[in-house]
């Protein structure tokens, strides 16, 4: 067996895990065989992967790659060490549409793309009428991923119908969400089906500019984007109803509020990015005051698969109201994070446990939605995950960040987390938001301190309901969901905080004490030397009142190895 | 105007290139200074007031000099349930810093940041665009004596 070409995951995930050096090293020692840099593959666990693909066409691949001489021998001589096989249970629930390229192709490189199928979905765009398009995407049933679930094909609609001398398109690419990174996978390892989309977008709907609004924390993205924009004009790809557009990147500059359609057109105007009321909507007055349509990346990304496919076989695959794949980020307290695409519809068991490889008896919920959304208790993860039944749970879909909590996290905790993040991102155009999210962070730090009183609990969930109520965008209309709906599902961790003096998951500092196990103890001193405020004394008993909780003397001690201690 | 900010005459000046001037700006000096905010301001036409506003509300823009490494800890969901704190207090203990201080030397300056998108590999950190993986005390050190080393 010979090798045809090896394939490096490059994207910035696999390089935060040295697979630049794996790459720089197999093409060194490779001679003839190509070694291509590709994106994501998904597996984020098993990163830097390298995958082999012999003459014959079989494809294999190798986990945890270090970028040494004979980490490289053993992939070229297709030896035994470090094989990743695929858990089938994985492979069982996966249904790859969106991503099939993803991991395949060359970023950098057009015609890689082309050659498995790339730009078909235009070329049948371009053979149908615009209306015809709006009209598929309409059938297909896809709704917004970013998060709110808009049908996209009515959205279509709404700026096809308008006559204006410009019509701007842009697609979200400012994915703010902690802990979600799916639209930095696709445009990193396939940008130019982003862009195909947009073009297939523009076509039907007649627009005249296109922006695509990037976060500058994803330099990755950009270049590549940048990379594919240009052989798109040089193809002139980019032609489109007899004009030639001009695809325009903007860097986002910070601001989770800019993720809202009026505050990111603020902000491609070159403002602060606050909302502003609506109507008018967008599709009536938005950027410059010219009609104006915004989509998410991952939105833009299924519109190739549509085209190719057909609305109606695209519409097989979901749930009633929700059709189609969605991608979901794993990460948190599970073996086997990294990025998935699966059927709307799958259960919240099938992703965590099934795909995600979580251990059954340490998960106590699941965070959908980052700090919009809310969390989900492990006794009702048979929920299949749609738009509909997530909102009836009080968590909604997000853009599709799931974060795995362990039992032995706490959820008050959890809670101040996300309004610490929220309550510093509210723009401060609202006052419920700009002063009730503070409040709400301010409350949840005094419980956490085990400064709590049981009435916090009351002022938590009025603020919340008025928050809701009172603020103008998606963002305070949001933020008070994870405290919300931890009080729903937790509210005895609450309790324990304010009335009981303890932390029911033994997280919070305030509650809890380190002490030395005189048992196991080997005298090794290592924690009292390394103690940075000498709260150890020469008998090992920790003085809680020096006692930081930095949790250095864990971190040293031979007999408990550091574990991360949170 | 300035010598100094000649570089903004790539851009065009029109009022929504505000953001990417500033960007600009930064990436030349390291941050965003009175006088470039005044540069800012004639070169695109807005009220200086209006640039520092903007400044203000983007949580990219520094006004103060950063050091020579910067180290951008991410605090996203993922890296905060796995560490991110501990991070800045290992961070605090080896080179004083709290987020958004420099050092005197202007050798490293600490700071946080929301999201680095490698929340599977938490908890990240980033120095001067180079993200480092999966840390520990241990390895925290050893990054940070190879750079003062530099």
């Amino acid at each position: 067996m010979k090798i045809r070409f090896l394939r490096v995951g490059v994207a910035s995930c696999g390089i935060a895990a040295g697979a630049d050096k794996v790459f720089e090293k197999l093409k060194e020692k490779a001679g003839d065989i190509p070694v291509i840099g590709v994106g994501c593959l998904g597996h984020c666990y098993a990163e830097p992967v390298v995958e082999a693909v012999t003459d014959s066409g079989e494809s294999i691949l190798y986990r945890d790659v270090k970028g040494t001489d004979e980490a490289v021998d053993n992939i070229l001589a297709l030896g035994e060490n470090n094989h990743f096989v695929i858990p089938e249970k994985r492979k069982a629930h996966e249904l790859v549409k969106v991503l099939a390229l993803a991991g395949k192709v060359d970023p950098t490189n057009m015609d890689d793309y082309i050659a498995n199928g790339g730009y078909e979905g235009l070329k049948k765009a371009l053979s149908l009428s615009p209306e015809e398009v709006v009209n598929q995407v309409k059938i297909s049933g896809l709704r917004g991923r970013g998060g709110g679930g808009f049908p996209t094909g009515t959205k279509w609609s709404f700026l096809a119908a308008k006559q204006a001398e410009e019509k701007i398109l842009i697609c979200n690419a400012d994915e703010g969400d902690p802990g979600a990174f799916m639209d930095r996978s696709l445009m990193e390892s396939v940008p130019h089906q982003l862009l195909e989309g947009m073009l297939i977008a523009a076509y039907a709907m007649g627009a005249t500019k296109l922006f695509i609004y990037c976060r500058a924390e994803y330099p990755m993205a950009i270049k590549h984007l940048k990379i594919a924009i240009e052989q798109i004009y040089k193809a002139q790809l980019n032609v489109v109803n007899g004009r030639k557009l001009e695809i325009i990147i903007k860097e986002g500059a910070g601001a989770f509020v800019c993720g809202e359609e009026t505050a990111l057109i603020a902000s491609l105007e070159g403002k602060r990015g606050t909302p502003r009321f609506r109507p008018p909507f967008p599709t009536d007055s938005g950027y410059k005051g010219y009609p104006t349509m915004i989509n998410n990346v991952e939105t833009f990304g299924n519109v190739p698969v549509i085209l190719r496919e057909g609305g109606e076989a695209f519409a097989k695959v979901g749930t009633e109201n929700s059709k189609g794949t969605k991608l979901f980020a794993l990460a948190g307290d599970l073996k086997n994070p990294g990025l998935v695409e699966v059927p709307m519809g799958t259960t919240l068991n099938e992703i965590v446990f099934e795909i995600g490889g979580a251990d059954r008896d340490s998960v106590k919920a699941v965070q959908t939605g980052g700090p919009s959304g809310g969390c989900i208790p492990v006794e009702l993860f048979d929920t299949p995950v749609d738009y509909d039944s997530l909102k009836a749970l009080g968590a909604i879909m997000g853009s599709g960040g799931l974060i795995v909590i362990g039992k032995d996290r706490c959820m008050v905790e959890t809670a101040r987390y996300f309004l610490d993040f929220t309550h510093r991102e509210s723009c401060g155009k609202c006052t419920f938001c700009r002063v009730g999210t503070m409040r709400m962070f301010e409350t949840l730090e005094r419980i956490v301190a085990g400064k709590g009183k049981e009435s916090d609990l009351d002022l938590l969930e009025d603020l919340g309901k008025k928050i809701k109520a009172g603020a103008l965008c998606g963002l305070g209309q949001t933020a008070p969901n994870p405290v919300l709906a931890t009080l729903r599902y937790y509210r005895n961790e609450y309790i324990d905080h304010v009335k009981n003096n303890r932390c029911t998951a033994r997280q919070c500092n305030a509650f809890v004490k380190l002490a030395v196990d005189k048992d196991k103890c080997i005298k090794c001193k290592m924690c009292i030397r390394t103690c940075p405020v000498n709260a150890i004394d020469e008998n090992f008993n920790i003085d809680p009142a020096a006692c930081t909780r930095c949790n250095s003397c864990l971190d040293v001690c031979p007999k408990t190895p550091f574990s991360g201690r949170i | 105007m300035d010598e100094q900010y000649s570089f903004l005459k790539q851009i065009d000046p029109e009022s929504s290139n505000l953001i990417k001037g500033l960007q600009q700006i930064q990436a030349v000096e390291g941050y965003v200074s009175d006088d470039a905010i005044r540069a800012a301001a004639e070169y695109f036409n807005i009220p200086e007031v209006e640039v520092e506003g903007v400044l203000s509300f983007y949580a990219q823009f520094k006004r103060v000099k950063p050091g020579k490494y910067q180290i951008c800890v991410c605090d996203g969901t993922a890296c905060h349930i796995k560490g991110a704190p501990l991070v800045h207090e290992w961070l605090k203990q080896e080179l004083g810093l709290d987020p958004g201080e420099t050092d005197a030397d202007g050798i490293f300056s600490v700071e946080t940041v929301a999201c680095l998108g490698c929340c599977s590999l938490a908890p990240v950190m980033s120095v001067n665009g180079k993200v480092y993986a999966k840390l520990d005390r241990k390895n925290l050190k050893k990054i940070l004596k190879e750079y003062a080393e530099k």
